[in-house]
């Protein structure tokens, strides 16, 4: 079968690029045939700039050498140019008589620079700025004369002065605006890419109209004239005020033009035959001049080009990088911003970094970056996307390394976020919807917005947030919270407060520390009351009641409670091991009493989930294993690797550290949730680093970490002290959780505590003073002695039966 | 018209505490308040049907477990600024310390 026939019209970057792009889609469909006036082979017409500051030959730039059509079986014609299509035939005519037929027809014409019509325009001397020919004519220019005027301030006149000057001339920049680069860059930025390129040597002019260019004695170029009167010296005049789509065999051969060849979304021109790329295109009253959206053109014209049909071009955003060397200069999408877009601003005219950010509809809709462009990349990824930017964009400033945070994306500025921007993820409430109720309902304080929004009344984490934005609606009539805040509404007394009382005055009971502290309601609150129970049995266990009602229900029934009102029974595993006895009753268990959905755990146990409340002494006495505490302020799971009693790199028993570990602190209560973990070496397969305590076998003994949180906010443990033996383990363990539970504020990690007290106080107390050490550690055996297992006590003993029993109507 | 039926003794409950009573109505929780009071409400918040009956007493409110509304045990009525309502049931000590339950309340504000 023959194959039909394409011709392309241009050499350039669009035009071979739908080439590359065609042979991979239908490398035999046609027989291709290309006319280029240049007499080069494609090179990167992008990169003349670097071979004009000497930087790169011409060599360098080649993207595909005479070598690459033969190879693709390509017909190539240098130096010729199109003068005539003839579409009725079908045929393209050069200047020089050459013919070719054609089934389809690239038109790839690309630009011509833009020449100010003034007199003298076409004086020697006087050149555009798009090929390797004017590239040359700068280069020997440069050689022979030594005044250069470059008329326009973008960025090819830039690029072209910079040049110029790195050859030896004195160049001055004539600019029509106030500021360089208009298209690409404000004005503050602006300005520091003027003052670099003025440190470097260059002249400017701005504000300037040219008005001729006046001829020296030799006919060459000698001066420019600005309407002004004045006039600057130059022997070499390049004109780089624009470009213009280069239409002329297009409209001569009656294709619909305007301002550029017209094309549809899949690069067909008004003729169905011919197709048009690059930068003689007019695609939705837009002619691109840069090379990314000339290549997304080439690969929709491609794909139509092999019978594809599925591709659509529909228009590019697009950036700009300024290749002058040492000048850091990014800029993007619409960066000048105006009404109905937000602006992000950095800036440090000092430092040389300038950053702005334009956003609009919570996207980035454009970027200007000077100094530090090293998230350019990025911001014109966002940009192209549409990615919606509201969960990073306080973060969005500092770049890519800075996203990345767990649950608020690190959050910290509330001023800057928007009003859809959700503060509190756990209730879904919006920065909207919080400064609405502060201003309509009238809220002052931090309780006020809980209570109305729900903002923060869950896990507390976006706390700080709300405080903000308190702060920011309510300005000086917003007391910031004290450092030391009350434990609730019912008294003005803090947790340390209460904490001393308690124990100066041996309180030991709830009504007592309420009378001695004047709580100003009889029974206090589910707030109040569950602390100062906590309070109470770790500051005098033993002799102190625990106080069940209150106690959230979790505490109280000893299981989870779940969102049907069912809960969830998860027995200790000893350092995650078990047994098939075990794993038998279990598996029985959950067969007798029909339990719905058994998990495991992140902490190596097993969850039995939709126990009715009814079931739970029944169930945990048929386990016959101990409570694993999963539901309470307590010690949760030491979680272990296998250790060196199996594992070939294992360097210390984990597993039985972890055993005895949790063996010896398994009964303690404690301001919050406690876990620990034990790893037999530095490979660290339990996860220790973001345990409350976290212990690693080394060969020469054991590390123990402290205060980590694999929470709300991910904290890594710290390196607290590393000893020789498992006994010292226990006790430093022991003594650092003593001390937390006898300082710690309820609801409060270790990582808070530690945070508030600080590693000094904590190594002082623990590591310095052995003493104090080995009395913590004894005050934490006492204060386990007086705890039983909370399941076999309700299971075996009947204690607190009325809990899990239903009345009845008699 | 009234239904009372007896439920249990007051110290079957436990001070700043609940019960929940099985019904054709569904689970009714009875409370009791430090002082002695008792309360009777369908075992269900106004939010998202959490078992009030497991929640922490204090005053005449309870907490729910589930999100942490606060109900008003006379009326049955959410804390503002939420809004919400669960219906009530009449009850009473007798004088022998037993509760009784009004099982077709009718006469109390908060009533179904």
């Amino acid at each position: 079968m023959q194959k039909m026939k394409l011709v392309m019209i241009g050499n350039g970057m669009a035009g071979v690029r739908t080439l590359e792009e065609l042979l991979k889609l239908a490398p035999d469909l046609y027989d291709i045939t290309v006319f280029g006036a240049e007499p080069h082979a494609n090179y990167n017409r992008i990169l003349l700039s670097p071979v004009l500051a000497g930087e790169q030959t011409i060599q360098d730039i080649m993207l595909n050498d005479i070598d690459w059509y033969r190879d693709n079986g390509i017909t190539l014609h240098l130096n010729k140019k199109v003068t005539r299509i003839d579409r009725k035939h079908r045929v393209v005519t050069t200047a020089d008589g050459m013919t070719a037929e054609y089934d389809r027809l690239i038109l790839a014409t690309g630009s011509n620079p833009f020449i100010l019509p003034v007199p003298g325009n076409d004086l020697p001397g006087v050149i555009g700025y798009r090929d390797i020919a004017d590239t040359d004519a700068m280069i020997d220019a440069a050689k022979q004369h030594k005044h250069a005027v470059v008329i326009g301030g973008g960025l090819l006149g830039l690029e072209a002065a910079n040049g110029l000057k790195l050859r030896g001339m004195d160049v001055s920049v004539v600019h029509i605006n106030e500021w360089l680069m208009e298209r690409q860059l404000d004005k503050s930025s602006a300005k520091l890419l003027q003052k670099s390129l003025e440190d470097k040597g260059l002249k400017f002019l701005l504000k300037k109209h040219t008005a001729e260019l006046v001829s020296g004695e030799s006919g060459r170029v000698a001066a420019v004239k600005f309407k002004d009167g004045e006039t600057v010296p130059a022997e070499l005049v390049v004109m780089a005020v624009g470009i213009r789509p280069n239409t002329a065999l297009a409209e001569s051969a009656g294709i619909h033009c305007n301002r550029g060849i017209v094309v549809n979304d899949t690069m067909q021109t008004y003729d169905p035959r011919i197709y048009a790329v690059g930068e003689c295109v007019n695609h939705r009253g837009i002619a691109y001049g840069l090379v990314a959206p000339l290549f997304e053109m080439a690969k929709v014209a491609a794909n139509h080009l092999a019978e594809f049909g599925i591709g659509r071009y529909t228009g590019s955003v697009t950036s700009t990088k300024l290749k002058v060397t040492g000048i850091d200069l990014f800029s993007a999408g619409n960066f000048t911003g105006g009404e109905g877009y937000e602006e992000i601003l950095m800036s440090d005219p000092v430092g040389g970094v300038y950053k702005k950010l334009v956003i609009q509809d919570n996207k980035l809709a454009g970027a200007v970056m000077y100094g530090d462009t090293v998230d350019g990349a990025w911001y014109f990824q966002l940009l192209r996307e549409g990615r919606n930017i509201s969960d990073i964009r306080d973060h969005l400033m500092f770049g890519q390394s800075h996203v990345g945070d767990l649950g608020h994306t690190g959050h910290n500025r509330a001023a800057a976020m928007t009003d859809e921007m959700e503060i509190c993820g756990c209730n879904g409430v919006c920065k909207g919807n919080i400064v609405k109720a502060i201003k309509e309902k009238g809220l002052f304080t931090l309780e006020d917005v809980r209570k109305h929004t729900k903002a923060s009344s869950s896990c507390g984490s976006c706390t700080g947030l709300v405080e903000q934005l308190l702060a920011s609606v309510l300005g000086g009539d917003y007391s910031e919270a004290p450092k030391t805040k009350s434990i609730c509404g019912c008294t003005d007394h803090t947790h340390a407060e209460a904490r001393n009382v308690i124990r100066e005055n041996k309180l030991l009971s709830i009504p007592e520390v309420m009378d001695f502290m004047d709580w100003r309601t009889p029974n206090g609150c589910s707030t109040c009351r569950p602390a100062l129970n906590y309070y109470l049995i770790s500051t005098w266990p033993g002799e102190a009641a625990d106080d069940p009602q209150s106690r959230f229900i979790n505490e109280r029934a000893h299981a989870n409670i779940q969102k049907d009102g069912t809960y969830s029974v998860i027995p200790r595993m000893w350092g995650g091991q078990t047994n098939s006895s075990e794993l038998r009753r279990i598996a029985d268990v959950a067969d007798k009493y029909a339990i719905p959905t058994m998990k495991v755990t992140g902490g190596q146990r097993i969850d039995l989930l939709g126990v009715k409340k009814e079931d739970l002494p029944g169930v945990w006495a048929d386990l016959d294993m101990p409570s694993g505490h999963a539901y309470g302020k307590a010690l949760r799971t030491v979680k272990t690797c296998v250790g060196s009693e199996w594992c070939r790199f294992g360097t210390q028993d984990s597993t039985q550290l972890g055993v005895d570990l949790e063996k010896a602190l398994w009964k303690m209560w404690a301001p919050h949730k406690v876990k620990l973990a034990v790893s037999g070496c530095p490979r660290n397969c339990a996860e220790v680093a973001i345990k409350d305590v976290g212990i690693i076998g080394v060969d020469s003994g054991w590390e123990i970490y402290i205060a980590g949180n694999g929470g709300i906010k991910t904290e890594v443990a710290h390196f607290f002290v590393k000893v020789k033996t498992a006994e010292e383990v226990m006790e430093y363990t022991a003594a650092f959780l003593q001390l937390y539970r006898e300082e710690g504020f309820y609801l409060e990690r270790t990582v808070h505590y530690f945070n508030r007290v600080g590693m000094d106080y904590i190594k002082q107390r623990v590591l310095e003073d052995a003493e104090g050490r080995k009395e913590l550690h004894a005050r934490m055996i006492f204060a386990l002695q007086v705890e039983k297992d909370p399941w076999a006590e309700r299971a075996k003993e009947g204690i607190l039966k009325h809990e899990f029993e239903m009345l009845t109507v008699q | 018209m009234s239904e009372w039926k007896k439920i249990c003794a007051l110290n079957e409950i436990p001070n700043l505490g609940a019960r929940v009573v099985k019904t054709e109505q569904g689970d009714i929780a009875i409370f009791r308040t430090s002082n002695d009071e008792v309360f009777a409400l369908h075992d269900e918040c106004p939010h998202k049907g959490g078992p009030l009956s497991q929640g922490i007493v204090a005053g005449k409110t309870v907490t729910c477990p589930l999100h942490g509304w606060k109900i008003g045990l006379d009326s049955g009525t959410a804390e503002a600024p939420d809004e919400g309502h669960t219906p009530c049931l009449a009850v009473k000590i007798d004088d022998a310390g037993e509760i009784w339950l009004d099982m077709k309340t009718q006469s109390t504000p908060c009533a179904a």
